[in-house]
Parts: C-alpha cells; sequence; structure tokens
C-alpha cells in the first residue's frame, strides 16, 4: 500500500497552526479515550479473524458518527515500515500500532481514521483509541470534541461497560474513564535554571505524570515534556481534565519566571547560547536527529525571548515534525540512511530559516 | 564521557551552571550526582504499570490459584501476570475480586465517577451484545474443529434471533 499524506485532512496535523493559548510553550493539548467493543476479545487476545470484524464492524458504523465524516481511513497494518514511521512522527499512531515495539511488523487490522483534530486508533491495546489534538493549551476543548465523538461511537456500537469499574480496558491501568488528557510542553527556562526536578517532583505529588515528546517510553529530548493524568478510575474526566489544567497553569507562571530570571542574570550567556543554536541550525551541513532537537528547543525559546523575529509557532512546530528521519524519507521519495538523513536534516532545516527568519541586527 | 568525580563510571547528568556570569559545565554520574543531592529527573519517567505489575506480583503469593480462568476468552490469571493486559470484558468478572484490590492500588478507587454509558434500551443492548459474543464463541469453537459445542451454540443463537 502506498500511503498518500495528501489525502490525510490537514495532514491530521492541525494542531501545528499555533493558535491556541500559550501556544509558544504548550504544544499541544490532546485528550485520549481507551474503549473496547462488547463481544469481543481484546486485540491482544484476539486471533486475526475477530481483529479484522471489529475493524469491519467500526467501518460500517463510520458513517453513523458525525465527527468522523470526511476522516481518511488508513490500514496501518498495510503500509510500508516507512509510512508507519510516518504516521508515529505525526503522532496519528502509537508505538504499538506502527509496529515498532516489534521489528516491523504491525498488528492485523490495525487501522486508523483521521480528520484534521480527531482520529481514531483500531486494534491498538483497545479496540479503539479516540484521539483529540488542539493546538495550544485548550485541554477543555478537546475534551468536548473527545465527548462527542466517544458518544456518537458508543450509539453506534455496544462498548464494554460496566456498573462499577466503568469503561473496560485491555490494561487496568486505564479503566474507568479511559481518559489520557495531557500536554505537549516545552520547558527550557525550568531546565537551564535547574529548578525542573523540583517541578517534576510537584507532577508526581499531584497525581501527575510525564514523559518524553513521543509518549510512553520515550526519552525526554528538546526539553519537551508529555505531562498528563496518572490515574483514570474515581474521578470524573472533567476533575482529571482540571486537575491537569490547574497544575500545567503554574507550570506555564514557573516557566515564565525562569525565562525572566535568564534573561534578567544570564542575559548575554543565554542570548550566545541561542545565537550559536541558530547559526548552527541556519548553516550546518549534518544535522544528527538527536543534535536539532536539541538546537531547535534552543530556536524555540529565542523566538520565546523576541530574540529571533520572523519565526512563527507554526513554524517552530512545522520544523520539529517534518525534520525527523521518516518525513525526510518520504521527501526524499526513498529511504534515506541515517547518514543521508542527517544531511536532508540540514539543508531542509537551512531552507525553511532563510525563507522564514528574520533577525535584527 | 566519565563522571568528573569518579572518574569511573558514564557521567548520566551534565550540568551547566551560571555563577556570577561564568559558565562551566560538570558531568556526574547518577551516585556521585546523588552525593551532591542533584536529582537525576530526565531518566526514563516511572511507568504507572511498574507498581500496578508489583501489586500482582504480591497478591499472587498471597492468593495461590492464578491457574484460575476466564470462561469466554481462556485467560488465565497467570497470563494476566506475564502481560499486565487482560484478555476480554469478562476477565473483570472472572477475576473481580484480585481486580478490585489492584485497582484500589493503582486508582485509589474502584468506582467509576465518570460519563456513564446508557444507549437506547438496556435489554436490546444486552440482547446485541450476547449474540454478538454467541457468534464470536461459535467462529472460535468451528476454528477449533469443536463441532459438538459448535452445534449448541448455533442453535442458541437461532433461538435468540
Amino acid at each position: 500500500m502506498t500511503l498518500d499524506l495528501s489525502l490525510l485532512p490537514d495532514g491530521g496535523l492541525q494542531w501545528l497552526i499555533g493558535s491556541g493559548e500559550h501556544s509558544g510553550i504548550v504544544l499541544s493539548s490532546r485528550i485520549r479515550l481507551a474503549r473496547n467493543l462488547a463481544g469481543f476479545a481484546f486485540p491482544t487476545r484476539a486471533r486475526e479473524g475477530e481483529r479484522l470484524r471489529v475493524l469491519q464492524h467500526l467501518r460500517d458504523a463510520a458513517p453513523r458518527v458525525p465527527t468522523l465524516h470526511g476522516a481518511a481511513f488508513v490500514r496501518v497494518d498495510e503500509c510500508l515500515p516507512q509510512e508507519r514511521m510516518v504516521l508515529f512522527e505525526r503522532h496519528l499512531v502509537s508505538r504499538e500500532l506502527a509496529g515498532l515495539d516489534r521489528g516491523s511488523e504491525a498488528p492485523s487490522a490495525g487501522a486508523i481514521f483521521v480528520t484534521g483534530e480527531a482520529g481514531l486508533m483500531v486494534n491498538e491495546e483497545d479496540h479503539l483509541r479516540l484521539q483529540v489534538f488542539r493546538s495550544g493549551f485548550d485541554v477543555p476543548g478537546a475534551l468536548r470534541l473527545a465527548e462527542t465523538m466517544d458518544r456518537e461511537i458508543g450509539a453506534a456500537l455496544p462498548y464494554a461497560w460496566h456498573r462499577e469499574f466503568g469503561f473496560l480496558t485491555a490494561c487496568p491501568t486505564n479503566t474507568g474513564t479511559g481518559l489520557r488528557a495531557s500536554v505537549l510542553i516545552h520547558l527550557p527556562g525550568l531546565v537551564l535554571t535547574q529548578e525542573i526536578g523540583k517541578v517534576l517532583q510537584g507532577l508526581q505529588h499531584m497525581g501527575l505524570t510525564y514523559r518524553g515528546l513521543y509518549g510512553e517510553g520515550s526519552d525526554v529530548l528538546g526539553n519537551f515534556f508529555q505531562v498528563s493524568n496518572q490515574t483514570t478510575l474515581g474521578r470524573s474526566e472533567d476533575d482529571l481534565a482540571d486537575q491537569l489544567v490547574r497544575v500545567v497553569r503554574r507550570v506555564i507562571e514557573r516557566e515564565e519566571e525562569a525565562r525572566k530570571v535568564l534573561a534578567r542574570d544570564a542575559g548575554y550567556i543565554i542570548e550566545d547560547k541561542l545565537w550559536r543554536a541558530y547559526g548552527t541550525l541556519r548553516h550546518a551541513r549534518n544535522l544528527p536527529a538527536d543534535e536539532a532537537m536539541n538546537l531547535l528547543s534552543g530556536l524555540r525559546l529565542a523566538a520565546g525571548l523576541n530574540l529571533v523575529s520572523g519565526l512563527s509557532v507554526y513554524t517552530l512546530n512545522k520544523l520539529l515534525i517534518f525534520s525527523q528521519s521518516a518525513h525526510l524519507s518520504q521527501a526524499a521519495g526513498r529511504a534515506l540512511t541515517d547518514s543521508e538523513a542527517n544531511l536532508a536534516r540540514a539543508r531542509y532545516v537551512r531552507q525553511v530559516l532563510a525563507n522564514e527568519a528574520r533577525l535584527p541586527g | 564521557m566519565v563522571c568528573d568525580t569518579c572518574r569511573e563510571r558514564d557521567a548520566i547528568v551534565h550540568l551547566t551552571q551560571i555563577v556570577e556570569s561564568a559558565v562551566s559545565q560538570i558531568h556526574l554520574c547518577e551516585q556521585c550526582a546523588a552525593a551532591r543531592g542533584i536529582e537525576t529527573t530526565v531518566g526514563a519517567p516511572k511507568h504507572p504499570l511498574g507498581d500496578f505489575l508489583d501489586a500482582v506480583q504480591q497478591q499472587a503469593v498471597q492468593l495461590p490459584g492464578d491457574a484460575a480462568r476466564c470462561s469466554s476468552c481462556g485467560t488465565s490469571l497467570r497470563d494476566f501476570r506475564a502481560s499486565g493486559r487482560l484478555g476480554c470484558a469478562h476477565c473483570y468478572g472472572a477475576f473481580e475480586q484480585s481486580l478490585r484490590e489492584l485497582l484500589r492500588r493503582v486508582h485509589g478507587s474502584t468506582r467509576h465517577e465518570g460519563w456513564r454509558y446508557e444507549t437506547g434500551d438496556p435489554d436490546v443492548m444486552v440482547r446485541e451484545v450476547t449474540l454478538l459474543e454467541l457468534r464470536e464463541r461459535l467462529q472460535r469453537a468451528v476454528d477449533g474443529e469443536a463441532f459438538e459445542e459448535a452445534a449448541g451454540l448455533r442453535d442458541q443463537i437461532r433461538g435468540m434471533e
């Protein structure tokens, strides 16, 4: 199967536009709901035929789900490894659905429905993973859309449900609401002022947890953190989302304070660091992925401190996604080796900056 | 890169210090960083399932009988302990006692307080779900060449239809 990314509404990346509140610091807000269909074994226990029947039920029901109207449908298990990687780099599929945990084999009958803001993963750990992304800091907006989609799908197909335990999931860590509310947040100020340890510890005391850019098991790179609720049972969806919003609001304030401290107490050092990051990105010929991520983090901070103008949040977001290896391979029309990707990454970043960054004297 | 303090272990903590506008870099291993009171927060985050599986492990010691199986999908408590995943919705009933305790440890509660799931006539719903389940069991029985069981299930389905 050849994946035609142009068929995905907004490339499945509407959140890149950088329109929401605090979008310089909070890249995106996401709601994920884990659901299973009644009457079928959960995907890891189900055999291939049963997984296919679950998928068929979903395809039959999709026309009765207004939030999925106009959605692109992709059979992830029929995509090439590089195409699955592109979907993963866009956060449209999980590591598990992309088959990244099991060599290059994707789980059978794995599929996604994608609209600009909402999506649905089928036959992941649970039969359904509803996903909504919003640009910037807008957890309540994402939750409302997820609630609507959930109600529509639940009316079209019977969910696995228990009066006491709520929505039933394959892993009991998701039982109840099945909700994971998260924000992808950039905290270079707190890292540079070494406040980050205390902040992350504080999150855990408040019932939240954090991960790297690509969720569970991924490293923290470029000072990007995914902060989300830890538990799913015993509190309502609104309570869980409110708690995340309250705590993240405080984290944003502390990040802003840290940036002020940096600008005041270490102005020229920070400025020098950021200009070096900009210089490397603007002129390097060979740019490994981890280095690019750290330099792009510096550039984002530079833009946040108004040291570089003409760089929109959209451009900064786009650079993060499109400078990743599978995207570069996709653009080149063939699988690039690591060293080829490093050259292509440097070329891509140089071009974007040449066209879009304006420099003060 | 080796640790600046012990010069033995690999440095995993890289600190940039700014003191009176002078910048210095220190590289430390986890132990030496801890000795200086520096938290190594950027390591692998603790996964909630870690606590959860520990809880299952502890419970397995208290409650033998992990060979108990879910009659619907065949998952045993032992399978669950190995994978951390249940096989189907009926596992929640089959392992209810163990799960109730685990849910309490993981979430601090066993009672869902969120959105209720109510669609249409509950009787119609139960019938639909039962039919779906019977059809799946019939398919499994046919695949496993358990023809006697398959015939019984087929009759049950016909009766309901």
